[in-house]
């Protein structure tokens, strides 16, 4: 009963090769014509929606033009950069974009890392808390704005009053300047440290266990071995959330806006926010453009870096 | 109070949590751990469960000045102000949930229908340049939206896609088609190529092999995929606030920001639909639980 099936299935098979150079050459020609037609609409779209408006940006960038006056545009060559780049407004705004990322990432890895490590030192109930950590990650921006902006808030909001409780008084966080920054740092800290913390428990549960018990036959130090095998192991994929986070730390914009739109005074503003005020608020449209595309040209330096150590940790 | 509800669900594991304390003071070293991990959780999970209560308290207790944790007025008024407006009839946020609904599930599927075949081709054919190829796709999602939504948003307004919801669809599946690429690719490449090899021995086509062999085995990961994307989309809100302004046409996120518009805020509101916005999310969030390493990395990372 066995035999003849194999034996009826393999007829197409040999009819196949009894006459190998015809199909073999057309299959390989539609090979190449399937690759085409499955890649090009996906390219296409991506050129569309994706490109083409870079390419509009960079045009608009040697120009005057104004998306509310209208009217034709005038080519004035490098000018908008070189206001830009020498404007000590956008100099003051890179600085704070620059203490956001460092603060926010910074602190994002210490404390992600941290979380990792404990909860991978645990042998029960890992799952649970791994999902429970997730939380805010998943999170709309504007969720966490909105709410955030809530419990911050002077009078009603939780954080004053458990701060009140405590004998502290009033902190007025989203409208003092220095202050204004600093809550910043932390909403987008407590959103994003799960982001960290999953990646760097993706590194810590694969590191393989005879590492450590080879260590501790050796009787190695508890902080010997956190330095000679953990970090060391862990390091690269820890370097890629880390850069990850970076890049999307440097062009945020919406928690800025729902949080407190760049203010007080301009304490809060990044480069993002900015651009969007001289571009939508300001109506310098040609202007905005320069500033977007000199952001693009520091996100692909991060992008390059960052996929690069990607490419390094996949050959590993 | 709630701190101390929080604390009871977060210390579950140290109930079973066994003595494997191997050294000299292991064990009061591990109780000590189990003490820092639990208050971390109680710090992230408050701002949520703070968020839940706020939905379900009575006006007055929201705004109680000091807070209260446990002793408010429970109401579902604000759940209703949600979907129902005050004169009857549907109200705009509800309308807003449902172009969400729409926005983001066909944007979803246009990605996944050209995300699939285009990351089946990438994985099993040698393509000029294919890594270039790879990389230039990943970096357009990395463009800041700000930057990128100023020439889109003329660009529209050229074509007449401003304030519709084919534009929003439009510019979302771009925005999640390299994301599918990416993550596909890695399923794809879990799938051995020789079925395809084998099924095309037996005189079928390379079309037809990777539509009766290859497709249903990716299924799943389709499935998870599709739901990223989902999410993605869902939470937007840069190009939603910027591309679309009417009430008709405008999604959840907007929609919720704009409550904040007035000169009072109906904070109970506010966090009423803010819990209707994440519920899905995190029903999806925790269908994909397996692939969320990937997922959050945009498909560069897979463990």
């Amino acid at each position: 009963m066995s035999d003849p099936v194999p034996l009826t299935t393999g007829h197409p098979g040999q009819v196949a090769s009894a006459t190998p150079p015809a199909p073999g050459r057309s299959r390989r020609l539609s090979d190449r014509g399937l690759a085409v037609a499955f890649i090009s609409p996906a390219l296409l779209l991506l050129l569309a929606m994706s490109v083409f408006p870079l390419l509009w940006a960079l045009y608009l960038s040697f120009t005057d033009y104004s998306a509310t006056r209208g009217g034709p545009a005038h080519f004035v060559g490098f000018g908008n950069y070189t206001a830009i780049l020498t404007s000590a407004q956008v100099h003051q705004r890179a600085l704070t974009t620059l203490i956001y990322v460092v603060g926010a990432v910074g602190l994002q890895t210490v404390l992600g890392f941290a979380i990792a490590y404990l909860i991978s030192r645990r042998t029960h109930g890992r799952g649970l808390l791994t999902t429970l950590f997730l939380v805010p990650m998943m999170l709309s921006p504007v969720v966490v704005g909105l709410f955030w902006r809530f419990m911050l808030d002077a009078q009603f909001g939780v954080i004053n009053s458990m701060l009140g409780s405590l004998g502290v008084g009033q902190v007025e966080w989203l409208t003092r300047q220095r202050t204004a920054l600093i809550s910043l740092i932390v909403v987008d800290t407590w959103q994003w440290t799960p982001f960290i913390m999953l990646i760097a428990l993706a590194g810590l549960t694969a590191v393989p266990r005879y590492l450590y018990e080879a260590a501790s036959i050796d009787r190695a130090s508890e902080w010997f071995r956190f330095r000679t095998i953990t970090l060391p192991l862990v390091w690269p994929l820890l370097l890629i959330a880390v850069l990850f986070r970076a890049i999307e730390a440097f062009r945020l914009f919406d928690l800025v806006y729902i949080l407190t739109s760049g203010g007080p005074g301009v304490s809060t503003e990044t480069l993002s926010f900015h651009v969007y005020k001289v571009a939508f608020l300001g109506f310098h449209t040609g202007t905005a453009s320069a500033y977007g595309i000199l952001m693009v040209l520091v996100v692909i330096v991060l992008t390059q870096l960052y996929l690069r150590y990607l490419n390094k940790l996949k050959e590993d | 109070m709630a701190v101390s509800v929080n604390e009871a669900v977060s210390t579950g594991p140290v109930r079973d949590h066994p003595p494997g304390a191997r050294r000299l003071g292991g064990r009061s070293r591990s109780i000590l751990e189990v003490a820092l991990l639990a208050v971390l959780a109680v710090v992230m999970l408050f701002p949520v469960l703070w968020m839940i209560e706020t939905s379900i308290k009575e006006n007055r207790d929201v705004y109680a000045i000091p807070a209260k944790f446990v002793d408010f007025q429970v109401t579902s008024e604000h759940f209703k102000d949600v979907f129902v407006a005050s004169g009857g009839g549907r109200s705009a946020l509800s309308v807003s949930f449902l172009n969400s609904v729409l926005v983001a599930g066909v944007s979803t599927v246009l990605a996944t229908v050209l995300g699939v075949p285009a990351a089946w081709a990438y994985s099993r054919f040698a393509v000029k340049a294919k890594k270039d190829q790879l990389f230039f796709i990943l970096s357009t999602r990395f463009m800041p939206p700000v930057v990128v939504v100023v020439p889109i948003f003329l660009m529209y307004r050229q074509v007449g896609l401003i304030d519709t919801k084919l534009g929003l669809i439009l510019i979302y599946a771009a925005f999640n088609l390299p994301f599918t690429i990416w993550m596909m690719k890695g399923f794809v490449d879990e799938v051995p190529a020789e079925y395809e090899d084998a099924a095309m021995l037996d005189g079928y086509t390379r079309l037809q092999a990777f539509w009766r062999f290859t497709l249903p085995l990716l299924v799943p990961g389709i499935a998870a995929t599709a739901v990223f994307a989902l999410i993605f989309s869902w939470n937007e809100f840069v190009f939603a606030i910027f591309l679309t302004s009417s009430d008709n046409v405008r999604t959840a996120p907007p929609a919720i920001a704009g409550l904040i518009g007035g000169t009072t805020v109906d904070w109970g509101l506010v966090a009423a639909a803010s819990v209707v916005c994440a519920l899905p999310v995190f029903v999806f969030a925790y269908l994909v639980r397996k692939h969320l390493v990937a997922g959050v990395t945009l498909g560069a990372v897979r463990r």
